[in-house]
């Protein structure tokens, strides 16, 4: 799998209706809480709505629709779907 | 003689436990307390089968058995330790069939917990909708565990819910689901297990990441369990692992057992959030949603509230003819009956609220408004969650206070809690209607307005805002560590049942009676010895009146009257309302009315029934002491007692005075300490004083 600077990226940087898949990497970093809730590594999530001071932010992840803040969203990196299949 | 099991209800948020229990306890309910903590307790007694009854416990919604908040801790504390008096003897995990793989990562820390558990699977009513296949008897054998589909909604399969009880009371078999020992750290596990075989390895793993033991454990067990916390961020990487076992296992025996053809999914969900958190939208529908709610509690309980003010003054005027005159008539008839028609008077105002509420919060819609104000409201040092006790604080602080307990930051929590007061609450409505009435005039602005009500509607804004001004102080100043870490489910919108609505505003009403009405009456009673009795010369006044030829042109009623006034006037209350004048001279006080501000420390609304009796008029005729008001004269001055600049000030004073012993009582509860109910107290006085100061040499 590559590792370039698209892995750094996190679920803060996704547009409306994007999806992505969270990193193996996230694990350390993702609070108990949420991924009690089902914010799993592996995991896909789409991100849904935007609050409209950008904050918080409003996702879909494994089945979970959850309002998470910012400053949590920025912790969690994520791998776009064309870098899974070119590992 | 019935055999009697103790059953506990436990599951995630939004997944119609409240629903369950009601319907398996019916109208059988109690809350009470948990000892030492402050969250209520619901229990409700169920006629499971001939030989069984269950007494059931309602436990607060959780995702997991780590707590992060007041609410969740609640769930660990009852099910880890076995000497608590719920401890139950059968679980009950309500799921719901859509999170079904969420919902059963509680499931399987309870499962490690080792208690008899029934798996109840709900929203059986919404498979086909949402294209969702389940086999029930796999599942049960994979989980080795009873497992029962229901619909609450449609009432469905709540006798099942009962055998299930039984069947797994009696047999009482059960097993751990997961071992976190070799998946995660062998040799690290391995070490905890040897430290004692008293308890099981999930045990001592929770009291080594809860760092909370059983009361009753060996020192040295204790000591060796407190040596592995010294790493705390391998404990929280382990944590984490395990919960990526969990769901490992639980994804492993869902694709045995349950289907789901997305094609079959119908979408509405996403249709309406787009509406209900759309960037202005949002906002307007969340505005006019407030706007119906206030409207209505005007409106709609101006009746019963007029309907129960007239029972009890009727009330205490039938006690007064029917008994003897004497101390213990007055007691009651002037004492005991307003204190409680004081408390009972809210009951309107207090149950449409709260309905509405409960209406909100059933409906998945509060979630959006969370989302929707968590940004604003933090940078206030708030809340997404402090929205809505900031609204109920509308009816009133104490259930308002009591809704605090979800928000997880203790800082934000008690932030929450201190400026809840602020909010113009139902008991300051008389208060400012009257004064409104007597200073205000009845013009129209811009043609339209009408200027006594924007003076209250700026009243009600006043309210909000100072309550926001006060956070953000509050926040720059506590020094208070605690982490802030948000996250909300925003569950799937859907019809409000009517039964946990009005369950909900029973179960709320009865909670402000109890608490509020308790202190109320206890302080009426107070008062009307303070004011019925007096020192020295007290008892001559009677004579007095009579002997005087200043009175003597006086009618029956109006020597009555005076000898009331001047009764009060030498009364206990009536010395200390004179001792507190050249503190309150300042803001355009006399004595009365300073008589009034005491008496309001128990209850803001005893303000109008204070002035009624110290003026001598009637007090259920609010057009006499209007009037009566109206034609106070100042002595010092020669002009209106209540003119606009002490119309104001008092007006300013009862918006920011913190006067309910109720408030500060729950508040003491929830904070566990009289440092922040005092910091209430004489914060908000020495505010209301200063504003009120101010205010009223503006107008002056």
């Amino acid at each position: 799998m590559h590792r370039n600077f698209e892995v750094l990226k996190t679920i803060a940087s996704l547009q409306i209706g994007e999806v992505a898949y969270i990193a193996e990497e996230a694990l350390d970093y993702i609070p108990l809480k949420l991924l009690e809730m089902g914010c799993l590594p592996g995991a896909e999530v789409r991100l849904i709505q935007i609050a409209p001071l950008k904050d918080p932010i409003y996702i879909l992840v494994n089945g979970s629709h959850l309002a998470i803040r910012q400053a949590t969203a920025k912790k969690i990196s994520i791998l776009k779907e064309s870098f899974i299949d070119e590992g | 003689m019935k055999d009697r099991i103790k059953v506990a209800l436990v599951g995630n948020p939004n997944t119609g436990k409240s629903s369950l229990f009601n319907h398996l306890t019916g109208l059988n309910q109690k809350v009470g307390n948990y000892p030492g903590v402050t969250v209520d307790k619901k229990q409700g007694l169920s006629t499971l089968s001939k030989m069984h009854e269950a007494i059931i416990t309602d436990l607060p919604g959780t995702y997991s058995i780590n707590p992060t908040s007041e609410d969740e801790s609640i769930v660990f504390r009852t099910l880890f330790h076995k000497d608590v008096q719920e401890y139950p003897d059968v679980l009950v995990v309500v799921a719901d069939i859509e999170n079904l793989k969420r919902n059963l990562l509680l499931f399987s820390q309870i499962k490690d917990l080792e208690i008899p558990t029934v798996l109840v699977i709900n929203m059986k009513d919404l498979m086909t909708k949402k294209g969702i296949s389940i086999d029930v008897k796999l599942l049960e054998e994979e989980l080795n565990t009873e497992v029962v589909l229901i619909s609450a909604r449609n009432v469905e399969g709540i006798d099942e819910v009962k055998d299930a009880i039984v069947k797994s009371h009696v047999a009482a078999k059960t097993a751990p689901m997961c071992h976190i020992n070799h998946k995660i750290d062998s040799d690290y596990f391995a070490k905890l297990k040897e430290i004692t075989s008293e308890y099981s390895l999930y045990q001592l793993w929770l009291m080594v990441t809860q760092n909370n033991f059983p009361q009753n454990i060996d020192p040295e067990v204790k000591q060796k369990l407190l040596d592995f916390r010294h790493d705390i961020s391998q404990i929280r990487r382990y944590q984490n692992k395990e919960t990526i076992y969990r769901y490992q296992e639980i994804n492993k025996i869902l694709k045995k057992v349950y289907l789901v053809d997305r094609s079959k999914a119908t979408d509405a969900r996403s249709k309406l959030d787009k509406v209900f958190t759309h960037k202005i939208g949002g906002y307007a529908i969340f505005f006019f949603i407030l706007l119906l709610i206030f409207q209505s509690i005007f409106d709609w309980a101006s009746v019963p509230m007029d309907f129960i003010d007239g029972i009890f003054a009727d009330l205490s005027g039938w006690v007064s003819s029917v008994m003897d005159e004497g101390v213990l008539t007055s007691l009651i008839a002037d004492g005991i009956i307003p204190g409680i028609g004081g408390v009972v008077i809210f009951i309107p105002q207090i149950a449409i609220l709260f309905m509405f509420i409960a209406i909100l919060e059933e409906s998945g819609y509060m979630s959006r408004v969370v989302f929707l104000m968590d940004k604003i409201m933090r940078r206030f040092g708030l809340n997404g969650k402090s929205v809505i006790p900031l609204i109920s604080g509308t009816a009133c602080a104490i259930p308002a206070i009591m809704a605090t307990r979800n928000i997880s930051s203790w800082k934000e929590r008690l932030i929450t809690i201190l400026v809840t007061p602020f909010t113009t609450c139902s008991a300051r409505l008389p208060v400012y209607a009257i004064l409104i009435a007597l200073v205000i005039p009845e013009t129209e602005v811009f043609g339209f307005l009408n200027l006594q009500g924007l003076v209250l509607l700026s009243l009600y804004a006043l309210g909000f805002a100072a309550a926001l001004i006060a956070s953000y102080i509050l926040h720059k100043t506590l020094k208070i560590k605690s982490k802030s870490f948000f996250v909300v489910e925003l569950p799937d919108y859907k019809l409000p049942s009517p039964k946990n609505v009005m369950f909900d505003v029973i179960e709320k009403t009865k909670a402000f009676v109890l608490g509020a009405g308790k202190i109320i009456l206890s302080l009426s009673i107070v008062l009307w010895f303070l004011a019925s009795y007096g020192p020295g010369a007290y008892d001559d006044i009677e004579q007095e009146v009579s002997s005087q030829e200043q009175f003597s042109s006086l009618s029956v009623d109006q020597k009555e009257f005076q000898i009331a006034s001047l009764k009060l006037e030498k009364s206990y209350i009536g010395i200390l309302g004179k001792t507190i004048e050249p503190v309150i001279r300042p803001l355009g006080y006399d004595w009365k009315i300073g008589i009034a501000l005491l008496t309001s420390f128990a209850a803001r609304e005893v303000f109008v029934g204070t002035l009624a009796t110290i003026y001598s008029v009637a007090d259920d005729e609010e057009n006499t002491i209007k009037e009566r008001m109206a034609s106070e004269i100042n002595p010092r001055t020669g002009e209106k007692l209540f003119n606009l600049p002490v119309g104001m000030s008092l007006l300013i004073f009862y918006a920011f005075a913190m006067q309910c012993m109720a408030t500060l009582a729950i508040v003491k509860r929830e904070t566990k300490s009289w440092k922040w109910p005092l910091i209430q107290l004489f914060g908000m006085g020495a505010l209301a004083y200063f504003l009120s100061f101010i205010t009223y040499n503006i107008f002056v």
